[in-house]
């Protein structure tokens, strides 16, 4: 079979496999290479499940509000799988005055956007949610975040792009990107070589090393996430929450279970963790005390599973989207910092929009990928 | 098994059969013809039919299905089991309360 394609996209997560079916419904032929032996088995699998547009930074809202209008409501229909999507509001929780000035700069800048987000205090927080302790003082309040599974979500974009013609390849570990006649033409893999018009690279923390092979350093590291989850529970409430201090988030799914994801806070201080995205001893046990402060009636629900992931957390904390002046023929869709399920689809349609017609509707630029400047 | 895997590789049409209704994992309730349609659908991998469909991902986090599963997954890829690598094994081994997993903490606050 042919290794030549419009487009190759190399990274077959949730922004890999959304950019390719997005191509796909505008008759793009397209190649997605996954280095890894499975779909979206990076952060795309191991999230929260969050879409939500409260909390982010205003660079990157206008495209994720974009998505949550224009895709997330019909994407179940769309793709053929239900992505369990709720679109029943967030709360991000405060316990302390610090927690409330964090939480009203957030929701004033996010306001400023056309974001509908306000402060609410702890009585109206418990009127949305009754089963929060009377811990919880305040709140940001957005009723049109919600949540989503991602799991059901990436491979249902996988799933659907398959269906309209997209070749994927799993276990095709990109090497180096080669230029021919100053446009970027070959993706070199270590086994074979595949040629486009178009080579986008969505492959989360590993796109920097993929790109320092044509030249372009994206200024991003690699930090280790958890998540866990219970056994099903009685049905109790349908927002995503998080919290000022970023201590959990999580939602109950539609099975019945709790997902909530957070950190020890000493992830990329201890050990190594040998190329392997594996839990650290610490952290469960962490992420469980910091749910119980917030909701006592949680704490006899049984853990069946812990799970890590790395995000691609770049030097600012949003992602770095669109073409490459000096490397005609590379669009960059990576370094989503943690936040990338969300905006995946916003995303998504938006990259395949600018490859086919060279525009967006959404303005991407304040996430160009020379906007990294030294501090003074 | 690490290796290149066309995913474009035809493994011929999904052929409905008589047991289709049998349930393979018990703690979440997959039928066997969930399983096998999930493999046309573009799940190849044990790591990706479970998230699509959750089998083994219930109480006994497929220590009961997990060899069947895996059978019919190869049956239907034309592959020998061998060639499926079993989806990763998490932590806790058994079903832990939350309080109970939360108290590790050795010196400082202690939760009970």
């Amino acid at each position: 079979m042919s290794n030549n394609a419009d487009v190759v996209i190399i990274g077959g997560g949730i922004i890999g496999c959304g950019i390719s079916y997005y191509l796909a419904q505008k008759g793009s032929k397209v190649i997605v290479l996954e280095g890894s032996d499975h779909i979206g088995n990076g952060g795309s699998s191991r999230n929260g499940g969050g879409v939500r547009q409260s909390g982010r930074d205003p660079r990157e809202l206008p495209l994720v509000m974009y998505g949550i209008k224009n895709y997330w409501p019909t994407l179940s229909e769309e793709l053929e799988v239900d992505c369990e999507y709720h679109q029943d509001g967030n709360l991000r929780l405060g316990k302390t005055e610090k927690h409330k000035e964090i939480l009203t700069g957030l929701t004033e800048r996010a306001v400023k956007v056309g974001l509908d987000v306000k402060m609410i205090d702890g009585d109206e927080v418990r009127k949305i949610n009754p089963y929060l302790s009377e811990e919880v003082t305040c709140a940001s309040w957005c009723p049109t975040d919600g949540h989503a599974n991602p799991l059901t979500t990436t491979l249902g974009y996988y799933k659907a792009a398959r269906k309209s013609g997209v070749r994927f390849i799993t276990g095709e570990k990109v090497v180096s990107l080669k230029k021919i006649k100053g446009k970027l033409r070959q993706v070199i893999t270590e086994n074979n070589v595949y040629e486009g018009e178009t080579i986008v690279l969505a492959a989360g923390f590993a796109s920097r090393k993929i790109a320092n092979t044509v030249g372009i350093d994206i200024p991003m590291q690699k930090v280790s996430l958890e998540a866990l989850v219970t056994e099903a529970q009685p049905h109790m409430f349908d927002q995503m929450l998080g919290t000022a201090e970023a201590d959990f988030y999580g939602h109950q799914t539609k099975h019945g279970s709790f997902v909530f994801g957070g950190s020890s806070g000493l992830e990329g201080f201890t050990r190594d963790d040998y190329g392997l995205q594996s839990t650290y001893s610490l952290t469960a046990s962490c992420i469980c005390r910091g749910i119980m402060k917030y909701f006592p009636d949680l704490a006899k629900a049984k853990i069946v599973r812990t799970w890590a992931g790395w995000m691609d957390k770049c030097a600012d904390g949003v992602p770095v989207l669109g073409n490459v002046k000096e490397v005609p023929g590379l669009v960059l869709a990576c370094g989503f910092s943690g936040h990338g399920f969300g905006i995946a689809p916003g995303a998504a349609s938006q990259i395949a929009e600018l490859i086919v017609t060279g525009k967006t509707t959404v303005d991407l630029f304040d996430l160009r990928y020379d906007r990294f400047k030294a501090k003074i | 098994m690490h290796q290149v895997n066309d995913r474009t590789r035809d493994i011929g049409p999904f052929v409905p059969a008589e047991d289709d209704n049998i349930l393979i994992c018990r703690c979440e309730e997959i039928t066997k013809g969930e399983i096998r349609k999930a493999v046309h659908d573009g799940m190849w991998t044990m790591t990706e039919i479970r998230r699509y469909l959750r089998c083994g991902m219930g109480l006994c986090q497929g220590q009961t299905c997990a060899k069947l599963v895996k059978s019919i997954v190869a049956r239907e890829l034309g592959i020998s089991p061998a060639m499926l690598e079993p989806a990763a094994s998490r932590a806790p081994m058994r079903p832990i309360e939350m309080h109970v997993l939360a108290n590790e903490v050795k010196e400082g606050k202690q939760y009970e």
